[in-house]
């Protein structure tokens, strides 16, 4: 066991200076820093200090010692055997990021930028949020490092995400909210985006997805992975070979990397779960990869919900963290390269996904795991017994009740 | 020599200094647009700046991004841009650079863009949020038929203010504070240190400050530090707050007269 802890601790810190992208964030013809002058200098200067920091023995120490003692790393492995049984396929492993602090992975991202801000000084942290995941993750780090924080939210995600903006009050964080286009998580980014043109000298911009201008999708990646790494050796443990399938949901899509990274090498399927709304025929979706196209939004190339004159569309979800029109540019160039299949998950089909594991396995998942689960099931029923398959629930379900009475109480 | 060129080699014979006016594209509505876009030129105007409009503009202020949402109420888009352009290039030679997001572009196709544009009399591009590390994927499809104005920012080091001239033709905007378009607090000492800056590193190339520029007085205190000023969010004011005011091209005539006299 104690070789094993080692293994974990270990695991995370390999092989810091990515591959992918190239020197200007280039993941094939996608990423790149798509920005004005203002923000330029600050994010070549974020790319050196991410890149010498994080090289540091004593930055990767802390760190360790953070995602193990505050944040509750590593986080288990559960076999969810009533689930698998249910499904009468393959079985179904669960990576619990849910029972991470605060309950969601953004927290390995936001401990990670947070020490990476407190290393270069800066002593304010600016964060959109999307569900409030990431911006409970960042005030929470923000508390933790002794940080001024803003918040920046879409007023319908206020709205429909209130147990996370009472949250992210009580850790100290000033709420900014956005009500311009459709109060979500893009605009919630673009005035995140204003406010660090304005305030870029000394405020450190805790981005929570693998989005954004370069370094943010690498680095976002590379603080995420400890999922994947720890992952590699849990199921090495507990069944003696590597899984057959890996399956995350994808909004911006940081869970997804941070699984997906470490066995981009080996011979798993991948699949990246995208949220289809009320049906992708209906318009009202979020299926940035399966039903958009090539543009820049947010500072880097990438696939996008857009119309012909290139005007960004909103997307839907009723998952608030799913319900972006982008997504990072390492998915779209995975997607490219077809080392990862993307599929489409309704909402509805998210919702019976949500309710089927509370009921039988006792485990709530955020809606936004929701949709990698309800895939899962899908997949695993065409597999057979002897197959893995993992998924990554990405996050716990409390959030989400409000939500999930008021679909019911309007659906019945 | 670029119409762009040009102009500011014939201010910098007369002593005179280049007034900038932006507008987005299509606000209100494309016939009133056009329309102040031609009592602007007829006003003074040195240099015209169309704004295409875009969904998400985060280098701008809530001033720009609401004119920009009107534009896009009112049908406006990339081809109907273009279509203004060779609407004033009837009555007016006064240069006019396209002003816009890099996405819109991208939809439209760098070479189509490029082709239609300089057909249509445009003399040159800004794509606000376009640093050098990716034009190239732009530029390197381009002609010379279309002046590359690029930014440099408070925050540029002088190092690549040095890359940015290097690259730019047209003039270069500098923007003068670490902020969005629209933002309050000019500071003159700031800028001028800047300025000073990248007048060393400019190669030549006129220099225009932007950003925050809106009144006779704050234009008549930066233009000295330049060859010319962007005045943006001003304007669009007017347009705002004269909702169904047949007069609004008018007004924002007579401001620009009002603006050019306090820089002369």
């Amino acid at each position: 066991m104690k070789s094993a802890e080692n293994t974990l601790a270990m695991a995370a810190f390999v092989d810091t200076r990515p591959v992918q992208p190239d020197a200007g964030g280039h993941f094939g013809p996608f990423g790149g820093r798509y920005v004005a002058e203002t923000l330029m200098p600050a994010l070549i200067e974020l790319e050196s200090a991410w890149i010498s920091i994080c090289a540091e023995p004593a930055f990767q120490s802390e760190l360790k010692m953070l995602l193990k003692d505050y944040a509750g790393r590593p986080t288990p492995l559960f076999k969810a055997g009533r689930l698998s049984a249910r499904v009468g396929g393959a079985s179904i492993y669960l990576k619990r990021e849910d029972l991470a602090h605060t309950g969601a992975h953004k927290i390995n991202n936001t401990l990670g930028q947070g020490l990476l801000a407190k290393w270069m000084g800066k002593t304010k942290v600016i964060a959109e949020t999307g569900a409030g995941q990431h911006g409970v993750a960042t005030a929470t780090a923000a508390a933790l490092f002794g940080m001024e924080c803003k918040i920046f939210m879409g007023t319908e995600d206020i709205s429909r995400q209130a147990p996370n903006v009472q949250r992210m009050k009580l850790l100290g964080a000033e709420i900014v909210p956005v009500d311009s286009g459709s109060g979500t998580l893009k605009d919630a980014m673009n005035e995140a985006m204003r406010y660090w043109v304005g305030s870029v000298r000394d405020t450190f911009y805790i981005i929570g997805s693998v989005a954004g201008p370069h370094p943010y999708p690498a680095m976002v990646r590379d603080f995420q992975r400890v999922i994947g790494d720890e992952t590699k050796t849990q199921i090495m443990e507990a069944e003696g070979r590597s899984p057959d399938m890996l399956v995350a949901c994808v909004g911006g899509g940081s869970n997804a990397m941070g699984l997906f990274y470490p066995f981009l090498d080996e011979p798993a399927e991948m699949v990246g779960v995208e949220a289809a709304g009320h049906g992708i025929h209906t318009g009202k979706h979020a299926v940035t990869l399966g039903a958009g196209s090539v543009g820049v939004l947010h500072g880097s190339k990438s696939y996008v919900l857009q119309d012909e004159n290139g005007q960004i569309r909103e997307a839907h979800s009723i998952s608030a963290g799913l319900d972006y029109p982008g997504v990072g540019p390492e998915h779209s160039w995975l997607k490219q390269t077809g080392r990862v299949r993307y599929e489409s998950v309704l909402d509805e089909d998210a919702l019976n996904a949500f309710h089927l594991l509370s009921s039988i396995e006792g485990i709530i998942p955020a809606l936004e795991s929701s949709h990698a689960v309800a895939r899962a099931i899908v997949e695993a029923a065409r597999l057979p017994r002897e197959k893995i398959v993992i998924v990554n629930l990405s996050g716990r379900g409390d959030k989400d009740l409000g939500i999930v009475s008021r679909f019911q109480t309007g659906g019945e | 020599m670029s119409r762009i060129e040009e102009t500011f080699s014939r201010l910098r014979s007369r002593g005179e200094k280049a007034l900038v006016g932006f507008i987005t594209a299509g606000d209100p509505d494309p016939g009133q647009s056009l329309e102040i876009a031609k009592q602007m030129c007829s006003s003074g105007l040195d240099l015209l700046e169309l704004g295409v409009p875009f969904s998400d503009p985060t280098a701008d202020g809530p001033v720009i991004q609401r004119s920009s949402a009107r534009a896009l109420t009112a049908g406006m888009n990339m081809k109907k841009v273009i279509e203004m352009v060779r609407r004033i290039r009837e009555f007016s030679r006064v240069p006019i650079v396209l002003f816009s997001y890099y996405n819109p572009i991208l939809a439209y196709g760098a070479e189509e863009f490029y082709r239609d544009a300089t057909a249509a009399g445009a003399d040159g591009t800004l794509v606000v949020d376009l640093p050098p590390e990716e034009s190239d994927e732009l530029t390197g499809v381009w002609g010379n038929g279309l002046d590359f104005i690029r930014l440099v920012a408070p925050t540029t080091p002088p190092r690549r203010m040095a890359q940015i001239a290097s690259r730019a033709s047209g003039f270069i905007y500098l923007v003068s504070m670490t902020g969005i378009t629209g933002s309050g607090g000019l500071n003159r000492d700031e800028i001028a240190t800047v300025a000073k800056e990248l007048r060393k590193s400019c190669n030549g190339l006129p220099i225009c400050i932007g950003f925050g520029i809106s009144t006779p007085d704050d234009a008549a205190k930066i233009c000295e530090l330049a060859d010319g000023i962007v005045v943006g969010s001003a304007f669009e004011r007017l347009i705002e707050s004269s909702p169904g005011d047949g007069n609004v091209a008018v007004r924002v005539g007579e401001y620009v007269s009002r603006l050019k006299k306090a820089i002369a």
